[in-house]
Formats: C-alpha cells, sequence, structure tokens
C-alpha cells in the first residue's frame, strides 16, 4: 500500500494564492500580496520536497486519481496525477526555480503597477505548469498546456499599455494555437485507436502493437503530430517566431515562463511520450532534425541581436533545440538532464540582465551598456556563471549536459553532432559578445544625471519600463532580488556534478534515475521477439556502463566541444573587448547578409505576407464583402425586393399597443388551427 | 424527492409561469420599477422550479419523463404532450437561466414603453421552452412558431437603426423555411393520423407508413430546412448578422443563447429521430456545411468592425459544431453537440451582455470607437477576457469540454473532418484575442472613454452568474454530461442499429 500524498494538493495551493490576489490583492498593499504569493508557492515547494523525501517508498509510477472530469460514451478522462522520476525532476525544477523567482519579482515589480495582478498571473502559471507535469493522462496536460499558455498571454502583456506588449501577448497565443491544434489531432488519434488517454493505457496499447504492420503508421502520425504541438509550445521551427516577442513581459517573467519552465513543456511531452516516438522512427528523426535546425538558426540570430533579451531568447531556442536533437536521438534523459541545467543558467541569466536592466533604468540595448563590472559587481559575477555554464566549459552546469546531448547525437549522426558542435561555438561567442557589451569597455549609456532626468516621468499602472525606479544613479539590486541570483549561480556550477558520464569518472546518477522510466520503453515486442529466439536484446545506451572501447573516443570529443566553446570566447573577447570598432567593420563587409541576419531572416515578415495578411484581407474582400454581402445578402434582398410592401405591412402592426399584438398571435395560432382542422376533416 | 404530483406538473408550471407573468403584468400598474421587479421574480420563478427537471431526472430510466400526454383537440388529433429527457430538460434550464438575467440587463437600457417590453420577453420565454417540451408536432410548431413574434417585436420596436429591416427579414426568413416543416407535418399527420412524436416515431420505424419510403427524403429536408435556418446553417445565415445588430441586448441574447439552439435541438430530436436512414445519407453535404460554417464564420468574424456583429458570426462558427457533432451520429460527438449547445448559451449570451454594457455607455458597436478601456474599466476587461477565454475553448471553461468531444466524435466518422473542425480552434482565438486586444489595450484612444464608468453592481449580479456558470461547466461537466449520455444514447439507438444492420448484411 503506498501512501496517498495528496499531489493534487501541489497544483491547487498556488491557484489559490492566485485566486486570493486576484480577488482581493486590489485592496491588500504590497507587502501583502507578496506574502500571500510567495506563501503559496513556498508551500508548494515544500510539498514537493517531501514528496521527494517520500518518493523511495513509493510503488512507481504512483498514481493518485481524485475526480472523475469527462465522461461521454466509452471516453473518459481522470481528474488524476502520475508521478514518477521524470514527473519529479520537472516537479523540483518547476517549483524551485518558481519560487527563487516569485521572491526576485518582488524586488523587480515593486514599483510597477499592477503588483497584485503580476502575482496573481504568476501564481495562476504554476498552477497550469503543476497540473501539466504531474498529469496522469494527454487531456489533463492539454488543460495545463493550454494553461500556460493563457499564463504567458497575460503575463506577455502584462504591461497592455505599450501596443507591442498586446501584440505579442496575443502572437504568443495564436502560435501556440497552431502546434495545440497538432497536439489536438494527435489526441483524437489516440481516443480512435486506444479509446484512451490514460498514459499507462496509451503506452500498454501502444507496446502491444506490431510495428510492422498496422501500427508503424499511426504511430508516427501520432508522433508528428505531438511534435508540432511541442514546435509551438517550445518555440522549435517553424513555431519560434511568438518567443522572442515575448521578451514583451517582465523579464522575471521571460526567466520562469520563457527560459526556465513552460518552453521546456514540449521536452517534457515528448520524453513522456516516448513510448510513441521510440516505435515511430520516422517521428523521432524529424525531432531531430527540427531539434538540430532550430539550435544552430537561432544561434545565428543571437549573434546579431542588440537587445540584451532577445540575445537570451533566442539563445532559448537554440538551447530547446538541443533538448530536441537529444530527443530525436532517444537520449530522453540527457534531454532532461540539459533541460534542469537550461532552467539553472537561463534562469539566471534571465535574473541577472533583469538586474543590469533594473540598475541602468529600464535599458535593454547593449550598445548603451558597457563597464558595468564594478557598479553591480553581485549581478556581474552571478552572471559570469550563467554565461561560462552555457557556454560549455566545464565543470560548470551545461558543460555536462551539452556534451552528453552531443555525444549521443554523435552515435546517431556525424551530422547532428557537426552542427550541434558548430552551435556549441555560436553559443559561446554570443554569450560571451553580451558579456563583455554589457560588463566591460566604458559606459556607454546617457550619463547619470540624464539617465535619472530621462526616466522621471508621471507613474501609470502598467506603463512598463520607463516607470520611475526612485533610486536614481547606476545601482545594484537589492537583495530580495540578488539572494535568488546568487542560489542559481551555485546550481548553475554545481547542478552538472550530478550527471557526470562515466568516461569521466563520475557515475551519472542522472541518468540512472531516470532509466526506470526509460526503461519500460524497451519495446515489448522486443521481449517476445527475444522469447522466440530471433534477435538478441538491444544494448540500451542509458543503462548499465558505457564500453570501455568508447571511453577515450568520447573523451576525444569532450576535448573538441571544450575547444569550440574556447573559441568562441577568444572570438568574442576579440571582436568586444580587444578591438571593439572590429564588429562595426564585419558587419559593413558583410553587407546584406548582416542585414538579413540582424533582421532575424525576415521570417515574421515572410509569415505576413504568406499567412497574415491574406487571411485577413481573404476573409474582409473576398469572404465577407464578396460572399457574405455580395452574393447571399444581395441574392436574399432581391428576393424579398417584392416583399418590400410586405414588410410595410408588418411595420403597420407594430402598433406599440400590446392588446394588438396578442391579437396578431392569437390570429396567426387562430389560421393555423383552422387549417389543420380542414385538412383533419377531409 | 418530491412527489410524483410535482412530476406531473413541473413542465406546465415551468412553461407557463412566464406566460402567466406576461398576463398579470397587464394589470400591473404603469409603474416601471414594480414591471422590472415583477418580470424578475416571476422569471427566477420559473428558473427555480426548472432546475427539478434535471434534479430528479431518472437517468438510469432513459426516454421522456415528467410525461403529460392528455387528448386536447379530438379533431384533428391533438395532443397535449409534454416530456424531457437529458437533452431537452437542460435546454429548459439553459432557457430559465438566461431570462432572468436578460431583465437585469434591460433594467436601464430599456426606458420606453417597458411594460410591453417585459411582456414580449416573458410571452418569449414561454414560447421557447415549449419548443424544448413539446411532444406533440402540433403542439410543437405552435410555440415554433410563436417564438417568432415576440422575437421579430423585440428587434423591430427596441432595436437599433435598422430595427425593422433586421426584424422583416429575420421574421420572413425563418417563417419561411418553417413552411417546410410544416409540410412535413401535416403529410406525417395526415399518414399516421397522429402529431405525437412518439407515435409517429413507432410507425415510422415499424415500417407500416404507406408512401414513407418515397417521401422520407423530402420530409427529412423538409423539417431540415426549418432548421438549418433557424441556427443558421451556411449559406442560409444572413439574417443572424442584422438581427443581432440591430436587435436590444436582451433579444440577442435570448436569440443567440436560446433560439438557434432551437434548430439544433431540432435536428437532433426530429431529423436523426424520424428520418435515422435520411439522415445518415445526407450526413456528408451537411457536414460539410456546417465546417463551413465553422471556417467561413470565423473568418468572416476576424474582419468585423462591429461587435456585434463579430460575435454573431462567432455564433455561426459555434453553432457549426453543434451540427457537426449531431451529424457525426456517435456519442462522443452528440455528447459534445449537446454541451456545445449550452456552453455557447453561456458564452455568448454573456458575450452579448457585455457588448450591451459598452452600448449603455457610448451607443455603439464598432471597435474602432474604443481601445484602451482595460485602464477606465478593469472589472469590466476581466470578466470580458474570462468570458472570451470561456468562449475559444480554454480548458477547465464550458467551451473546451463540448467542442473536444463534437470532434473527437466527428475524427472517429471522418479523420478530414475533424481535422478541418480543429482548425476552428485556431481561429476562434485569432477573432476574439485581436477584438479584445482592440478594445482593451494599449492606451485610451478616444477622450470620451477614459471616463466610462466601470460595472456597477446590477451588471456585476447580471454576469457573474454566467461566469459562474462558465467556470462550473467546464470543471465539473459530468453534472450535465450525467443526463446528456443516456438521452443521446436512447436518441443514437435507431442509426447505430441501422448501421450495424448495413454492416450485417
Amino acid at each position: 500500500m503506498t501512501p496517498n500524498l495528496n499531489l493534487w494538493l501541489i497544483p491547487v495551493l498556488p491557484l489559490i494564492g492566485a485566486a486570493l490576489n486576484g480577488f482581493f490583492g486590489k485592496r491588500l498593499t504590497r507587502e501583502a500580496v507578496a506574502i500571500v504569493a510567495l506563501a503559496f508557492s513556498g508551500a508548494t515547494f515544500g510539498l514537493a520536497l517531501f514528496v521527494a523525501a517520500r518518493f523511495s517508498l513509493l510503488d512507481l509510477p504512483h498514481v493518485e486519481i481524485v475526480a472523475q472530469w469527462i465522461r461521454a460514451g466509452n471516453f473518459r478522462a481522470d481528474f488524476a496525477f502520475y508521478l514518477d522520476q521524470l514527473s519529479l525532476v520537472m516537479l523540483l525544477v518547476v517549483t524551485g526555480v518558481g519560487l527563487l523567482i516569485h521572491i526576485y519579482s518582488v524586488g523587480y515589480m515593486w514599483e510597477e503597477g499592477g503588483f497584485y495582478r503580476y502575482f496573481s498571473y504568476l501564481n495562476l502559471f504554476m498552477f497550469f505548469m503543476l497540473t501539466l507535469v504531474l498529469a496522469n493522462n494527454y487531456l489533463l496536460m492539454f488543460i495545463g498546456w493550454e494553461g500556460v499558455g493563457l499564463a504567458s498571454y497575460l503575463l506577455i502583456g502584462f504591461f497592455f499599455l505599450r501596443d507591442s506588449a498586446a501584440s505579442a501577448g496575443k502572437k504568443a497565443f495564436i502560435v501556440n494555437r497552431v502546434g495545440d491544434f497538432g497536439f489536438l489531432i494527435a489526441l483524437f488519434l489516440l481516443i480512435k485507436h486506444f479509446g484512451s488517454l490514460d498514459f499507462e493505457q496509451v503506452f500498454q496499447h501502444v507496446s502491444s502493437l506490431n510495428p510492422e504492420t498496422v501500427g508503424a503508421g499511426l504511430l508516427t502520425a501520432i508522433g508528428l503530430l505531438l511534435m508540432v504541438g511541442a514546435a509551438g509550445k517550445s518555440a522549435q521551427l517553424p513555431l519560434y517566431v511568438w518567443l522572442p516577442d515575448a521578451m514583451e513581459g517582465p523579464t522575471p517573467v521571460s526567466a520562469l515562463i520563457h527560459a526556465a519552465t513552460m518552453v521546456t513543456a514540449g521536452v517534457y511531452m515528448i520524453a513522456r511520450s516516448h513510448v510513441i516516438f521510440e516505435r515511430a522512427p520516422i517521428a523521432l528523426t524529424v525531432v531531430a532534425i527540427i531539434g538540430t535546425l532550430t539550435a544552430l538558426f537561432a544561434a545565428t540570430i543571437g549573434i546579431a541581436q542588440t537587445d540584451i533579451k532577445k540575445v537570451l531568447a533566442y539563445s532559448t531556442i537554440s538551447q530547446l533545440g538541443y533538448m530536441f536533437m537529444a530527443c530525436g536521438v532517444a537520449a530522453f534523459s540527457a534531454a532532461i538532464f540539459h533541460l534542469m541545467t537550461h532552467a539553472f543558467f537561463k534562469g539566471l541569466l534571465f535574473l541577472a540582465a533583469g538586474s543590469v536592466i533594473h540598475a541602468i533604468g529600464g535599458e535593454q540595448d547593449m550598445r548603451k551598456m558597457g563597464g558595468l563590472k564594478d557598479k553591480i559587481p553581485w549581478t556581474f559575477w552571478t552572471m559570469t556563471a550563467g554565461t561560462v555554464a552555457i557556454a560549455g566549459i566545464p565543470p560548470l552546469a551545461g558543460f555536462f549536459s551539452k556534451d552528453e546531448i552531443l555525444w549521443r547525437a554523435y552515435q546517431a549522426s556525424w551530422a547532428y553532432w557537426l552542427i550541434g558542435l558548430f552551435t556549441a561555438f555560436l553559443t559561446s561567442f554570443y554569450m560571451f559578445r553580451l558579456w563583455f557589451m554589457t560588463f566591460t569597455g566604458s559606459y556607454r549609456g546617457a550619463t547619470e544625471d540624464q539617465h535619472s532626468a530621462s526616466r522621471a516621468g508621471p507613474s501609470i499602472v502598467a506603463q512598463g519600463r520607463s516607470a520611475p525606479r526612485g533610486h536614481g544613479g547606476i545601482h545594484e539590486s537589492p537583495s530580495v532580488m540578488l539572494v535568488p541570483l546568487v542560489i542559481l549561480a551555485v546550481l548553475s556550477i554545481i547542478g552538472g556534478w550530478i550527471g557526470i558520464p562515466g568516461s569521466m569518472g563520475g557515475g551519472n546518477h542522472f541518468d540512472k534515475f531516470l532509466a526506470p522510466v526509460f526503461r519500460t520503453s524497451t519495446p515489448s515486442l522486443n521481449a517476445q521477439h527475444v522469447a522466440a529466439g530471433e534477435i538478441a536484446p538491444p544494448e540500451k545506451q542509458t543503462e548499465g556502463p558505457e564500453p570501455q572501447t568508447s571511453r577515450a573516443t568520447e573523451l576525444i570529443f569532450t576535448g573538441i566541444s571544450v575547444f569550440a566553446a574556447l573559441l568562441g570566447f577568444v572570438f568574442a573577447a576579440i571582436l568586444y573587448y580587444l578591438r571593439p570598432e572590429l564588429p562595426q567593420e564585419i558587419a559593413h563587409a558583410l553587407g546584406g547578409f548582416y542585414k538579413t541576419v540582424a533582421n532575424k531572416y525576415y521570417v515574421d515578415e515572410l509569415y505576413a505576407i504568406l499567412f497574415v495578411n491574406p487571411v485577413v484581407d481573404g476573409s474582409r474582400r473576398i469572404l465577407w464583402q464578396g460572399v457574405d454581402e455580395g452574393v447571399i445578402d444581395a441574392t436574399v434582398n432581391d428576393s424579398a425586393d417584392g416583399a418590400r410592401h410586405v414588410s410595410d405591412t408588418v411595420r403597420q402592426m407594430q402598433s406599440g399597443n400590446i392588446r394588438s399584438y396578442a391579437g396578431w398571435v392569437a390570429l396567426g395560432a387562430a389560421v393555423v388551427i383552422a387549417y389543420m382542422v380542414w385538412m383533419g376533416t377531409r | 424527492m418530491n412527489g410524483p404530483g410535482l412530476n406531473s406538473i413541473i413542465l406546465a408550471l415551468v412553461t407557463f409561469i412566464p406566460l402567466a407573468g406576461a398576463l398579470l403584468l397587464l394589470f400591473v400598474p404603469q409603474r416601471e420599477r414594480d414591471i422590472r421587479v415583477f418580470s424578475l421574480v416571476i422569471s427566477l420563478l420559473a428558473f427555480v422550479l426548472s432546475l427539478h427537471l434535471p434534479v430528479h431526472l431518472q437517468r438510469a430510466q432513459g426516454g421522456f419523463q415528467y410525461e403529460v400526454n392528455i387528448p386536447w383537440i379530438p379533431t384533428p388529433n391533438i395532443h397535449y404532450h409534454m416530456g424531457v429527457d437529458g437533452i431537452s430538460s437542460w435546454l429548459v434550464v439553459l432557457t430559465t437561466f438566461l431570462t432572468p438575467l436578460c431583465v437585469l440587463i434591460s433594467w436601464k437600457s430599456i426606458r420606453e414603453r417597458v411594460k410591453e417590453f417585459f411582456i414580449l420577453l416573458l410571452i418569449l420565454e414561454t414560447a421557447l421552452i415549449g419548443v424544448f417540451v413539446s411532444l406533440d408536432l402540433f403542439l410543437f410548431y405552435f410555440f415554433w412558431e410563436a417564438t417568432l413574434i415576440p422575437m421579430a417585436l423585440l428587434i423591430g420596436m427596441y432595436g437599433h437603426g435598422r430595427r425593422v429591416y433586421a426584424a422583416v427579414k429575420f421574421f420572413l426568413y425563418t417563417m419561411i423555411a418553417s413552411m417546410f416543416m410544416l409540410a412535413a407535418i401535416l403529410w406525417l399527420y395526415a399518414k399516421t393520423g397522429s402529431f405525437d412524436f412518439v407515435t409517429i416515431q413507432n410507425a415510422v420505424r415499424g415500417g407500416g407508413v404507406e408512401g414513407f419510403a418515397t417521401a422520407a427524403p423530402w420530409l427529412f429536408l423538409g423539417f431540415f430546412v426549418a432548421f438549418a435556418v433557424k441556427v443558421p446553417l451556411f449559406p442560409l445565415h444572413t439574417w443572424l448578422p442584422d438581427a443581432h445588430v440591430e436587435a436590444p441586448t436582451a433579444g440577442s441574447v435570448l436569440l443567440a443563447g436560446v433560439l438557434l439552439k432551437m434548430g439544433t435541438y431540432g435536428m437532433l430530436r426530429f431529423n436523426l429521430g424520424l428520418f435515422p436512414e435520411q439522415s445518415r445519407a445526407n450526413a456528408g453535404w451537411i457536414s460539410v456545411l456546417a465546417l463551413i460554417g465553422i471556417i467561413y464564420g470565423a473568418l468572416v468574424a476576424l474582419v468585423q468592425p462591429n461587435m456585434k456583429k463579430l460575435i454573431a458570426y462567432s455564433s455561426i462558427s459555434h453553432l457549426g459544431f453543434v451540427v457537426l457533432g449531431i451529424f457525426s451520429f456517435t456519442q462522443t460527438g452528440l455528447d459534445g453537440a449537446t454541451f456545445v449547445m449550452l456552453a455557447h448559451g453561456v458564452s455568448t449570451g454573456a458575450l452579448f451582455m457585455l457588448a450591451g454594457i459598452l452600448y449603455e455607455r457610448r451607443h455603439t458597436y464598432e471597435i474602432s470607437e474604443f481601445g484602451g478601456l482595460a485602464t477606465p474599466m478593469p472589472r469590466y476587461a476581466a470578466l470580458f477576457l474570462f468570458i472570451v477565454l470561456s468562449s475559444i475553448g480554454l480548458p477547465l471553461l464550458n467551451g473546451f469540454v463540448g467542442e473536444f468531444l463534437v470532434l473527437s466524435g466527428t475524427f472517429r466518422t471522418s479523420a478530414l473532418y475533424g481535422v478541418l473542425g480543429a482548425t476552428g480552434v485556431i481561429w476562434s482565438a485569432c477573432y476574439l484575442l485581436w477584438m479584445y486586444q482592440r478594445v482593451f489595450f494599449g492606451k485610451v484612444t478616444h477622450e470620451i472613454n477614459e471616463v466610462l464608468p466601470d460595472l456597477d453592481l446590477r451588471e456585476r449580479i447580471t454576469l457573474w452568474p454566467t461566469a459562474a456558470a462558465a467556470l462550473v461547466m467546464g470543471v465539473a461537466p459530468l453534472l450535465w454530461l450525467n443526463a446528456i449520455d443516456p438521452a443521446v444514447q436512447s436518441t443514437l439507438a435507431p442509426l447505430t442499429q441501422m448501421a450495424s444492420k448495413v454492416v450485417g448484411r
């Protein structure tokens, strides 16, 4: 008998916080709002720790059914929660990083209008994200999936007085809906063929399918459609366009939702569905290719961005590409490992960037920064940790997770590895570019006097950015913001040590911890074949020690990755520290190509021409004014022209005298009855 | 448990209390406040009583309940036959739920001919309920046509600008279409000697009706055209936007909330119930029209400059889901279709109320006249967003459950239809969120909007029930599905038997 952990409380606690602040926050002081928000997100983190502590006592996977949600015919979906190693990792990352970002937000948002609204949305996000992570069926997961999209919409558009913020929120929601469309179709296929959306039942059915006959096409379709959903949520090609715009939201939101947690939901969903993907090699290949191309594509755009948050946004897209690359080569635990370390260092980088922006009064253009190293030392040092971590320099967290992915990718195809390696070089380059431009050299922004003068202005609710900070001058952030930075910096440094591979003398505990989740995926079919003596049992890479022969090779590859990262640092140092005039010249020399990259390959413009404008213009000119008014209604009105005098008659009927209306009603009825009687007597 | 006494008169009470109230109103003095309060009390009474229907419904029993069948007119053989199942009982509750809210939303906006307005509203309520509870085709047709007159008058007398045009268009469109249904009903009566739905259904199923095989395609169409106009199904929909734009708010709420469902309810009850074979034979093109409605309605909604027209076209899109679900002939599809009827009634009713509240303040529905309203009207903006989210089918709100079931059921029958229908989830987000952005976000663009008052207490009392219903329907849809599911099962029984017969051959 496994204990009942009341898992439902984990998502519901932040929901209560959201409701309290949403309904009563306006009447509460800022302190009270902050206490409510922190209490509920803290409590849910506490519960997550409690669950982790009791984890060894559970029969896995641990399922808790709370209530029936939908039942129609044979179909049913429950409010039910599912806990295994994979959801536990996600649970701890989401609640832990979530709590830190809640704390940071108290300092960051203190001066902004709509403080209560912000924390209500942030708690609401936690509710949906935890529902997504703990769901035991695809439909409940879909609640969380759409719900985090809603929270994202609300928070991106938080400064709704800015049109760009409102548009960005809408864009995020609609692009996500395109992905959700694919997800929904996948669910319909699952229902049609397996009659259930319950994880265990679906995977059981899938395992019993014979992939050589009926199953292959079906599972490929399901896999591809799930990937459409994942590409929307996790900002992969070709649906990544919403994420850079999402930077319109407050920076802690970018850290929590658009870097650490929500955007990784697609990776989680694919890892959760690994049973399906492992039997759909074509779908898996598509996942790998999309991930690899996205990683490269976004990294190239990241090089040419001047807005500090935009660099981080493209970097996030690129890093998510790595995770999909890992999923695509069936290295699911490597993907989740990178998901976790990425949550640490990218969350950190965004929070640190927020601290920079906060320090200089809302400026996000790196060309107007510089020389901030000594003025905001805590921010500088923590951001340095994040930068080194993402660049993949040992022994920081990003090194181990990225190296694991590259190694596994190489085993699948050298092409993935090569592109991944080049992307690693680009990553290191654009991150150190950011680091040099922000912290070294001399300050290029407005002088401090101008700075505080230009920032003065009426405090308007939801104005964002230009709200006065009240301190004046460049200043380090308050400790409520610095403590989360320091904690995340520590995690970014040591977080990778739980996954040190055997080739470097580590135990790869992370991989071993997740192994049971992904081991159950070993196709039962194989077992049957083995039983029948047809094929040898497959050597699963995720299990057991690496073969001795490959250890040397693996270490060589590790050396190459580290070299690529260092090369990125050197290039950045030359261009943005030693010879800061060079980038201008290079950009000039590259001319049109540079412009294309700086303008993000004009993808937004292309989508506008291909999709948005035709839909809007076509709907207006052809469907509405053409078909609806021009054809259908004109026909109706023409044929009704003869009835124009009828309308005059009707007009006379409206005398305004109620008795006469009653009379008309009665008369109408009488005519009908008379007709009936006549019919009946015939 | 209430005694059998209440069970036998409950339908008559619910149906005719509003009418009785309307008659009593004739004698209430011309004090406007008294008239409003009286109408509110009557409509609330009908609501409370109507809750008896789903609460005491015997789910396991199936078939029609609370039945009353009294010979009324011997020649022709008309019976006063009423009864409800899990589907119609909830449609009755939808009607009685929305009517008190219509009274409240008209509290201040109706200033002239107040008494007549509320009399018409209450008569309309009786007629609408009558449509859902009638099991005698004559009675059904009587109520069906009876809804037309008060609604046309509400539009024509209390509407805006081109109200007479809109009222006449509405009247003629639906009146002409109903003639086909009348003809079909009379044919059935001539052959079976009965107007009774159950009797005719048994006769038709038994195969004892002479000439039925040849007439059935035409009879099916006769009913279908009348219902399709009401829904409205593309391309018979152009009366709807005009009627909505000109109608007073309460008229729009009942029009979109309940009146359109008469059409889909009719398809479910009569087209499927009396003509299962014809339903199957015609399902192809009907589903195509429904799909066109879903996509076309949404795309045209996208580019409407008028908020009310936008909501009207969105109704065409949503009702497309209902028709699609009905003609999927699957348990999930029909469950979903019924659920969408209820959910759409709540959400779109609320959207029209919200638009009306804005109209009371600015006397326009033009989206370009607004902008940045979230600043002066935060409560209003929040509620509006909540209802928008329910309408675009956010999970845990009412819109999702129905559309998901409809699409899942449709997908089972035809993957292509399911996929095309599912694009609706993208379109609805496009048109509603774009509208929402233009009305509420950004800075206030028209000076006059800076001082618009936020929701007052009466308006909040009017809107909160819809928001609460949207949430409860999304979180606990079983409260509805438990009643709907068995009713759908018995509706589908002849269709599935037929299918298995076909397969068996």
